[in-house]
This record gives C-alpha cells, structure tokens and sequence, in this order.
C-alpha cells in the first residue's frame, strides 16, 4: 500500500509548469500562491481549450442546422456528459450548468422554495456555511415566513450531529449543508446528515464549491437530492458551474430564469418549457466555460483526486506543525478531518495587516471573514488569515510562508 | 510648514525604503506611535465609513485650524492615518478642503493597496475634507 503510494506521488515540479501564472512575480518577488479555496489557478490546458473553441468552434448552440453550431453544441453536451461522469450522476440531464455555486443555490432556493416551502414551515443549514448557502434561504424564509434553523458546531469547528438531528422535524423542508467549509477546512459528514433527513424524508441539497477539486464526490452514493459547485475552485474558468438535481427533483421545479433555450413553444397566450436541463439553462450559456471545465475534469483525473488530496495534507500538515510554533498564533478549525485549509489569528497582530505584509513578499493569502461572519461571530473574532494549499503548492512555498508569517508578526507585534 | 511642504517630506522619507516590505514597516512604525484616541469616542457614531477596517475619527477647532484625531484596529490604517494627520492636522479649512495630497500617488500606496483599501483611505481623506468643510459653514455664518 505504502509502495503504490510512493510510485503515484504528485510531480510537483512537474505539476507546476503546467500554470503558466506560477512564473510571476509579485512585488519583486516569487509569487506564492496561498488562496486556493477562494479560486484555483488554470493549467495551460484549459487556457488552450477556451482559445481553441473561440479560434475553431464558436457558435450558438442549439440552434444553428450548420456545421459550427452543430459541433459547438456537441462539445457542450460532451462537456456535460464529462460533469455526470465526474460525479457520478445517474443521467447527463440531472447535470444543469450554472454561473457558479451561488447560482445554482440560488436556483434551488427560488425554484425549489417556490413549490416546497410555506409559512411556518423550516430549512436547515449549519453555523460554519459560506454566504452563498445562508443569504439564499433567509431571503427565501422572509418571503414564505418560514423559519431559519442552524446546526451549532464545536470549538475545534465540527457539525454538532446530536443538535442536528434534533432540528430535523416535520416542518423541515430541506437541509443545506457545505461538505467542506471554505473557512475551517472542516470535512462535514455529509452522507450521514443526508442519511438521517431521508430517515424523515428531508431532501437535502450539499455545497460542494470546496469539495470538488479536493475529494472524490459520488452523488449516487452520497444520494442527495441536489450538488452544487464552481468550476473555477477546481481549475476551470471564472462563471460556470453546476447544478446536479435528481431528474424527479428538477422536473418538478419551476423555471428560474426564463428566455430563449429553456422553452418548448411560445405563444402570446402560453409558453411551455423544454425538458431538463435546458429548462433551467436560459438563453445562451457560457459555453467556453463548460469546455473549460471539462478540460479541468480531465486534469484533474490525470492527476488523479487522492493523490491531489494526499499532496495537499502533505502540505497542511507540514504548514500546521510550523505555524503551531509561532507564539501567539491560534488555529481557527482544528476538525479531525479536513482538507489543506489553515485558518488562524495572531496575538496582537491584525489579520488583514498581515496579508498586507505577506503580500509585500509575493505571498498571497486571504484576510477577513472569508464569507463567513456568522462563523466569525461563533468564534468571537474580526476575522482570521487563512492560507488554502492546491496540488501545484510545494514544501519550500510553506517554508516563505512561515518564514513571511514571522517577518510580518515580528513587524507587527 | 504648508500641506504641500509636508506632502514633499513624506514623499522624500519614503524615497528611502528600497521595497514595500520596508515602505510598509516604516507606516506601521508610524502607526504604532499614533496614540491619545478618547476612548469615550470610541463608538459607531465616530466611526468611518467605507474602510475594511474598523477606523474611528474625532475633530476639534482651535484657533480657526481644524485638529485631528483617530484610531483603527489596523496597525497599517493608524499607519496611513497617522500620515494623513501630519498633513492636515492644524491646518485651516481651506488649506485643508484644498489638499491635493498627491504624495498617496507619489510614494505608490495608491496603486499598491487593494481597491477595497484604497477605498478606505479614500473614506478617511473624504471624511476630513467634510469636517473641514462643515466648520467653514459654521464660520461663515457666525461671521
């Protein structure tokens, strides 16, 4: 086992020059890029996918009876066919593209709530959820007066399962919960949260913008009822995402956005939809955006997830075990399991005053709340530092970083 | 000395710092020093809008000039505003709604400091000329 390991260990140096903006430098010095929870960068190969559509292939799709648009539309059916695979949904017409995670939560909650959710009536989503899975539902509970209801976490950042399972009841309509928290790194138990709402016939809808470049997910064995992500948090462009809904699901749902694409027959007196997906795909998509993602998908599995996933714990354990010597550094999100996100204060030091000073050294990371101030009221803090690791981070980055970390503190304090 | 004297000074100081590591240790040095706040104004009511920071300002009036003080969570703003007091604390209302302060451009933090920052020390500058502007109102019409 040790052995297969070793022989599949990530090139890094390899890896690395597969993006071409790792070259840069920042402020005199080697960029070292340290935010790859708020986006990931582009390999080359999807770079060239996006100029090739646009040199080769550009049209509309759906619609042209030419050659052009014939192939054009292919490469986007192809590229759908991609996402079903890479997730492992039953059907390429559960797979709806999207401007990004966001949208597609905002989807479910105006198309799914539409029908779904009344007064009194409750969804329930956790304590460390990004904005994009909080401000949706509250938006959604104030118009149908339903209620709000949020799964409190532990100190070290996990779901609190026991409070949980007392929220579910028979005014729940949906759970909305993040696999992965953007802030604390914390890997959620998702298959046991959507285990226990099916106990009580709860659909339940998982944020996976920051599982996917990071874990393998496999919707059919986790079975929720919806999966959202972004593409770019895993290689891909800016502005395409997905929304994975079970067919029963998104065949019931109303429209979200209505115009050309998504209808079946318009006339003045009644317009009839077209069949899912196209019926949540209005007007016409991004569709360098959807070939990119597929170029991402087919990086991603020639790397291969678990080795990904193995170089980057790599990373954070060696990042975690440096910066706990620092005095005065404190971990934010200490969870058992979770993926290479660091998240920590300084003692006497300003959060965002540090990401100034490490940036002065070519070194990227975020400072603030990260989208997440409800979990920043949790933890009774302005905000953290957080430094996010990818597959083409190296062991001498975290050794600038560290380095960079106690420069600034020591400026600083 | 006049606004634009000072505003030279800073711009020579900060000719010295080879890189920004520098540039910016020397305004956290600055901020550092910046001190005697009330604390009884440390509310929301004094506090500036538009920073990423939490950024607190109070005026007084002696003489016809108009004096500054103020506070952040940010070592780096205190910095920034401590710099931005040295150039128009004391001065008159004119002086200081006429205030170019070009040495922001000069010295690089403009474009060095991200958007949201930038617009934060771009808040404070606003808030200031206000004051400034509201005791040349209030002069006028007690003249």
């Amino acid at each position: 086992m040790q052995l297969t390991k070793t022989l599949n260990r990530i090139d890094v140096k390899q890896v690395r020059k597969d993006f071409p903006i790792l070259k840069r430098e920042i402020n005199g010095k080697p960029l070292v890029y340290l935010d790859n929870a708020a986006t990931s960068q582009k390999p080359q190969m999807v770079l060239d996918t996006i100029v090739n559509y646009y040199k080769n292939y550009n049209a509309n799709i759906h619609r042209g009876v030419y050659t052009l648009s014939a192939e054009a539309s292919a490469l986007y059916e192809e590229a759908k066919e991609k996402v079903k695979t890479f997730i492992n949904a039953s059907e390429s017409r559960e797979i709806v593209f999207t401007r990004g995670a966001t949208e597609a939560i905002n989807l479910v909650a105006y198309s799914f709530g539409k029908i779904n959710v009344g007064e009194s009536d409750e969804i329930i989503i956790s304590e460390m959820e990004h904005h994009a899975n909080i401000v949706p539902w509250q938006e959604l509970c104030i118009e149908k007066k339903a209620k709000l209801r949020i799964i409190p976490i532990t100190d070290s950042g996990e779901l609190l399962i026991d409070e949980y399972k007392k929220l579910l009841n028979g005014k729940t309509r949906l759970v909305a919960i993040g696999h992965i928290s953007n802030t604390l790194g914390t890997i959620n138990d998702v298959k046991e949260i959507i285990r226990l709402a099916h106990e009580k016939n709860i659909p339940v809808l998982v944020d996976g913008a920051q599982a996917v470049a990071h874990t393998k997910v496999d919707v059919k064995d986790l079975d929720c009822e919806f999966y959202v992500f972004s593409g770019h948090k895993m290689f891909a462009p800016m502005g395409i995402g997905i929304l994975y809904g079970k067919a029963a699901y998104l065949e019931a749902m109303p429209p979200y956005q209505t115009g050309g694409d998504m209808i079946e027959r318009v006339s003045f007196a009644k317009t009839t939809f077209n069949a899912i997906p196209m019926k949540f795909e209005a007007g016409t998509p991004n569709v360098e955006g959807a070939l990119g993602l597929a170029t991402a998908i087919d990086y991603i599995n020639s790397l291969g997830l678990e080795q990904m996933h193995e170089h980057e714990n790599e990373m954070l354990e060696y990042a975690a075990e440096q910066i706990q010597k620092i005095d005065g550094v404190k971990l934010i999100g200490t969870a058992k399991n979770k993926i290479g996100v660091i998240s920590f204060i300084v003692d006497g030091a300003n959060a965002m005053d540090i990401g100034i000073m490490l940036d002065t050294m070519g070194i990227a990371v975020r400072t603030g709340q990260h989208c997440t101030e409800p979990l920043m009221d949790r933890f009774k803090i302005p905000g953290t530092v957080r430094a996010s690791f990818s597959v083409y981070n190296t062991f001498e980055e975290v050794d600038v970083f560290i380095d960079g970390l106690k420069k600034a503190i020591s400026i600083l304090k | 000395m006049t606004i634009a004297e000072i505003e030279n000074e800073i711009v020579d100081e900060f000719s010295f710092f080879p890189d920004w590591t520098d540039k910016y240790e020397y305004i956290i040095e600055l901020g550092k020093k910046l001190n005697g706040y009330p604390e009884d104004k440390r509310t929301d009511s004094y506090k500036v809008k538009g920073c990423q920071s939490s950024v607190w300002l109070v005026t007084d009036e002696d003489g016809g000039n108009i004096f500054f003080r103020a506070d952040s969570d940010s070592t780096i703003v205190k910095g920034l505003i401590a710099l931005l007091i040295r150039t128009l604390s004391g001065k008159s209302p004119d002086e200081i709604i006429n205030a170019k302060l070009e040495f922001i451009d000069k010295i690089g933090l403009k474009q060095h400091l991200a958007q949201t920052r930038a617009n934060g020390l771009a808040a404070m500058i606003k808030q200031m000329k206000m004051y400034a502007l509201g005791y040349k109102l209030k002069q006028k019409q007690n003249s």
